[in-house]
């Protein structure tokens, strides 16, 4: 007998396991927050979780809209202003894992937020770069999720937003006080990392009932998968229910405002 | 000193055309009365400053108040594009805007840096994003000390701040509580200042809830107070009144359409009195 349980849903409970009981995270809005609260209220009660809005250590018990929600602040150990959040709490070295989502991301794992096309005419511009530039150059290392499609995974982004690992994957090379950028990136497929010598973002790990063929097909890059590629861990029920109550949760209150 | 004024009057005063105007507030406390007022006022060829536009400045841009934006990430959060500020930048209606931008630890610490007094901030920061490509206003300098690479921003230096608050006294102090953004710095920075607040109380000192590190700003650090109840709908003002989330996501129908601005605009703004969502 096998769980019923959407891809959309795979994709939060394997980010959510990527993060580590005890971890320091600066979270991004939307997939990361959510994948972030799973793990909070699963398998790392002790993960703190830090939001750019200045909320420090927050609990929040429904996900927020915005990065800046009041439950962000009410459920936090304490508020700072936003420079000394980025200044000293980011900056200053404090946080383990950057936690961040993308429109765009190429082989090197580089991330665009800023725009489609040309910059001094752009398809369609996108909100910009917020806190992700050093969030991903500060942090220890750096998680990514995101639904993968051919859109969203380009061989190369059109603007550089945020460093992954350069467009010739040398990008951190030599500079100094940087951290180890991005470590592993989860979609609703798979899992990857990138190459320790090359950068390049290989699969480690298939989704269940997910083909070769299926990433092959929603990739824009020729991707490369590893020789010892693995099987996702599926989500358990305990996993999926608390999951499930917490978007339920936030869809009312959301709703309700 | 701070004057009380009217926000009619204190927008009429201080938010001269082209000005270069920051009206701040992270998610939380964001001036909206304020800016309702600049948009009824008229105001034109202005450059403004926020980290998030966030609605208001998609109701200034799309009123035709800004001749430049300086932001940090331009999106409506959690729902989608700022249609307004897309229209402007992608198709120049109603009329073409340059935009200069940031990341938001640059304009942080630029704001920092404006209440310091000082004509730079430096961070470790914009690290192989192609930002610097197509912002002159970001540069790179050599530490004197240890030599390492760090990015340097010019200080933002507003001519007005605003900036909405839950509280102030008779003598002008005035509380803020919650996420406090970069309010404080973006008051400091300024040449001159306004700040809308909930409600008046006698003396924030006598407060109860008060304690020596509750974040205040002196009245002789403001130029003026006017009273906005409900000022920062559909954003928040922590312990009053929630964030209208729901309003937040109906923007998105609301903007993306010229016409159905036009009016939302009309019917919202200009035949308001006062105080408006």
């Amino acid at each position: 007998m096998s769980i019923e349980y959407t891809s959309a849903e795979m994709m939060s409970v394997t980010a959510a396991r990527a993060l580590e009981n005890g971890m320091t995270c600066f979270v991004g809005i939307g997939l990361p927050s959510e994948a972030a609260n799973l793990a909070r209220l699963t398998h790392a009660p002790d993960v703190v979780l830090i939001y750019e809005s200045g909320t420090l250590q927050t609990k929040p018990d429904v996900l927020p809209l915005s990065i800046g929600d009041g439950e962000l602040c009410e459920s936090a150990l304490t508020t700072v202003a936003v420079p000394e959040m980025f200044r000293y709490w980011l900056q200053g070295g404090k946080v383990d894992v950057g936690f961040l989502g993308t429109a765009q991301i190429d082989r090197f794992a580089n991330l665009n937020t800023t725009l489609i096309g040309d910059y001094q005419a752009p398809k369609v511009r996108l909100p910009g770069g917020g806190g992700a530039p050093e969030i991903a150059t500060n942090a220890g290392e750096v998680f990514i999720t995101l639904k993968h499609s051919k859109r969203a995974f380009v061989k190369d982004v059109d603007f550089v937003t945020t460093l992954g690992f350069g467009r010739d994957g040398k990008g951190r090379d030599g500079v100094p006080n940087i951290g180890k950028g991005p470590t592993r990136v989860i979609t609703d497929l798979c899992v990857m990392k990138p190459d320790p010598e090359t950068k390049e973002l290989t699969v480690v790990s298939l989704h269940p009932g997910v083909s070769r063929e299926d990433v092959i097909e929603a990739t824009g890059w020729e991707i490369r998968f590893t020789g010892d590629l693995e099987s996702t861990p599926e989500p358990s029920e305990l996993e999926l229910k608390i999951l499930r109550e917490l978007k339920d949760r936030t869809e009312r209150q959301h709703a309700g405002d | 000193m701070a004057e009380f004024l009217s926000l009619h009057d204190a927008v009429a005063q201080y938010v001269e055309d082209g000005a270069t105007v920051a009206m701040e507030g992270f998610t939380h406390l964001i001036p909206f009365a304020a800016g309702h007022e600049v948009i009824r006022q008229k105001k034109r060829d202005l450059i403004l400053i926020r980290m998030t536009p966030d609605l208001i400045y998609d109701q200034l841009i799309g009123a035709g108040c800004a001749r430049k934006v300086i932001f940090s990430w331009g999106g409506n959060p959690g729902v989608g594009s700022l249609h307004r500020l897309r229209d402007a930048v992608e198709n120049g209606w109603p009329h073409r805007i340059e935009i200069l931008e940031h990341s938001h630890a640059a304009m942080a610490c630029a704001f920092e840096a404006g209440a310091a007094g000082l004509p730079l901030a430096v961070l470790r920061g914009y690290v192989g994003s192609e930002l610097p490509n197509v912002n002159d206003q970001i540069k790179f300098i050599d530490c004197p000390f240890t030599g390492e690479r760090l990015a340097a921003v010019p200080a933002v230096r507003p001519d007005v701040s605003i900036v909405h608050a839950q509280k102030a006294d008779r003598k002008g102090n005035v509380l803020v509580e919650g996420i406090v953004g970069v309010q404080k710095e973006a008051v400091l920075a300024a040449k001159k200042s306004i700040v809308t607040v909930e409600e008046i109380v006698e003396d924030l000192t006598a407060e109860s809830g008060y304690h020596p590190n509750t974040c205040i700003i002196p009245g002789w650090a403001i130029d003026a107070i006017a009273v906005a109840e409900k000022g920062a709908l559909p954003s928040y003002a922590h312990g009053y009144y929630p964030r209208h989330n729901r309003f937040y996501k109906e923007w998105d129908a609301i903007a993306r359409d010229r016409d159905t601005f036009t009016k939302w605009l009309d019917e919202n703004v200009f035949n308001a009195a006062g105080v408006s969502s």
